[in-house]
């Protein structure tokens, strides 16, 4: 149970950082801290005591595995947290050419 | 007419792939594949439409049908629900992508463009026609990040600033959705939606399941702009080219947004009295909200981002209100009439707001200018803007011959048979706030004499962009015959029993 605690506190401070954080790098490195507490939680919902890797042994007919399906999702949802990242990172730099600063403080032309 | 359910999602996809690959090899190419493309998206999804009624179509990705009484395979699903969107994605689509055909040519990289209008329209009928909880996701992710790159494609200070905005927020709602899809696998060890239904509708109310439904209220409420979730529409709606404003505030809010959270909340949850209740509040907020901050605003798009969030708040509140009745139980007329209120003003929603949407992308196409104080005088040199826009505005503001009058009438009715007079009231009132707001578009934008001196020169929008335009506001029109009760069974019957009956269309397909 500690464990998804741990994973739950985890994304508690990637939502911190998102919203206290000033700086649009350390913005984008929260929300990657979040998506990746998302993705441990799923690991864990998937695990199961003493089990083994999911590759059938059909020797073994008493083995225990973990489940496979969210490990699948995780595998999916790391390439989607990818894409994001590299789209942030991508805007952050053509923020930053504009502006010739990172902090969100400066960068404020929409309001209302 | 199964094996077409696929196509929905590949054809899109190809071609986005194709115009990549060959668009800088053949000049034009782009231009000439991309509305071809969602022109026969539309031929097939009003194909499907007409030969569909009550049934519901079923594909299973790969053959992996039910195995020992569990579905193990994605399942996509297109019922009444489903087809209507679907229609409604594929048509806006393409208007906005014949409007953009002259549009778009003021930015570089055209090529870059088709190719995301077709990975978002690909995205959105693939949350449409999923029946599976985290491919569900997975087409929601596809749609909303080529709608990052699209919100910023201008690439200004602006563009790039909501671009940002919207990103931290997308995400941010992207991960509390993931995390609630995680627990409801972790709650039913299933994450096909009908499979889910069969095992969540059973037993006492639970408070793990009530923090799920929170958080899938969060993120979902996030990604349709629901009012204490809207801080990134105005900003990014107002950025976006013109034709892309039309595709988020049109299409892309309901299909990843209201459409997600109404299938989940009528088709999988059994919805208790307080989550309804809560859907009902939030969407009586954001209708009065919305409207209230639209009226000050002066930069034209903004307006009527602001009153997206109105309008949508109108559909959450017709669902809430249906909701509510259906878990009492004892008026489902009121529940029904409620629900066909709310998907026939979803539909007419695309169909207006899409519109507005592309006559202020003419105005500034024509005048460089989004800010209405600097406009005036313009409906005798754009006489089709000028009518089709004021078509436009009668229609959202619920003036009778048009659409809108007849989907606000439904939900006025539906909330006083279903006894939430207050509601009834705001509805009507708000209504009117709108009708104000528009009208104040149509005189600074159009009627005002003070500037027309200078507006020689400015000549109608090009072809193609009035020509977009006159077919939405015909369909402006056209639409409001969905207010006959005989046509009403027959379009919006069959979305409403797939709503309802979710049990009986979840067996039909699993076997369950």
């Amino acid at each position: 149970m500690s464990t998804y605690i741990l994973c739950f506190v985890l994304f508690l401070v990637g939502l911190y950082g998102v919203i206290t954080r000033r700086n649009l790098i350390k913005i984008a490195i929260s929300l990657s801290i979040m998506e990746f507490s998302v993705f441990l939680i799923l690991v864990l919902i998937g695990y199961v005591d003493d089990g083994k890797a999911p590759i059938v042994n059909l020797q073994a007919t008493d083995a225990v595995y973990v489940d496979p399906l969210p490990q699948a999702m995780v595998l999916t949802a790391i390439v989607i947290g990818l894409a994001t990242t590299a789209m942030l990172m991508a805007i952050s730099i053509r923020l930053y050419r504009k502006y010739k600063t990172f902090d969100i403080r400066e960068i404020k032309n929409l309001r209302g | 007419m199964d094996a077409l359910i696929p196509l929905f999602v590949a054809i899109p996809l190809i071609s986005a792939f194709l115009i990549m690959i060959l668009g800088k090899v053949i000049p034009g190419f782009h231009s000439f594949l991309a509305p071809l493309t969602l022109l026969a998206l539309l031929v097939m999804a009003v194909f499907v439409f007409s030969g569909l009624g009550n049934d519901s179509l079923h594909y299973t990705l790969g053959g992996w049908g039910v195995e020992g009484g569990t579905p193990i395979g994605i399942y996509m699903v297109l019922d009444g629900f489903s087809i209507l969107m679907l229609c409604i994605i594929n048509l806006i689509g393409f208007i906005a992508l014949f409007y953009s055909l002259s549009y778009i040519r003021k930015y570089t990289a055209e090529a870059n463009y088709y190719a995301l209008f077709c990975l978002i329209v690909a995205g959105m009928n693939g949350v449409v026609l999923s029946g599976d909880l985290f491919n569900l996701f997975v087409f929601l992710e596809v749609s909303v990040i080529s709608s990052y790159a699209l919100v910023a494609f201008g690439v200004g200070k602006t563009e790039l600033e909501a671009s940002f905005k919207y990103q931290v927020l997308g995400v941010l709602a992207s991960m509390l959705i993931l995390l609630a899809i995680g627990l409801i696998y972790w709650k039913t060890k299933t994450l096909n939606m009908a499979e889910a239904r069969s095992l969540l509708d059973t037993g006492p109310p639970d408070p793990f399941l009530l923090f799920v439904q929170v958080l899938l209220i969060s993120g979902f409420g996030l990604k349709a702009a629901i009012i204490p979730f809207h801080a990134w529409l105005p900003d990014a709606h107002s950025s976006a080219p013109s034709p892309i404003s039309a595709m988020l505030s049109g299409v892309l809010i309901k299909a990843v947004g209201i459409y997600v959270l109404i299938r989940l909340f009528f088709n999988v949850f059994a919805t208790g009295h307080d989550v309804a209740v809560l859907i009902t509040v939030l969407g009586t907020i954001s209708m009065v909200v919305g409207s209230l901050v639209a009226i000050i605003q002066w930069d034209l798009k903004r307006l009527l981002a602001y009153s997206s969030i109105s309008q949508i708040g109108y559909v959450v509140m017709a669902f809430g209100m249906g909701l509510i009745l259906l878990e009492k139980g004892d008026n489902i007329q009121a529940a029904t009439l409620a629900m066909a209120g709310g998907v026939y003003h979803l539909m007419n929603h695309a169909v207006f707001k899409g519109l507005l949407f592309l006559n202020a992308g003419a105005l500034e196409h024509r005048l460089d200018t989004r800010d209405l104080k600097q406009m005036g005088g313009i409906a005798p040199v754009m006489p089709v803007t000028s009518s089709t826009s004021f078509m436009a505005s009668m229609s959202i503001s619920g003036i009778p011959p048009f659409n809108g009058f007849f989907s606000k009438l439904i939900i006025v009715i539906a909330a006083v048979n279903g006894g939430f007079y207050l509601l009834a009231v705001l509805a009507v009132v708000i209504s009117m706030v709108t009708l104000a707001y528009f009208l104040k578009f149509q005189r600074y934008a159009f009627f005002n004499k003070g500037l027309s001196q200078v507006r020689e020169k400015i000549r109608e929008a090009p072809f193609p962009m009035s020509f977009s335009m006159i077919i939405l506001a015909a369909l402006c029109l056209a639409m409001s015959m969905i207010a006959f009760p005989s046509v009403r069974e027959a379009i919006l019957q069959p979305a409403i029993d797939a709503l309802m009956q979710a049990d009986f269309s979840s067996t039909t397909f699993t076997g369950i």
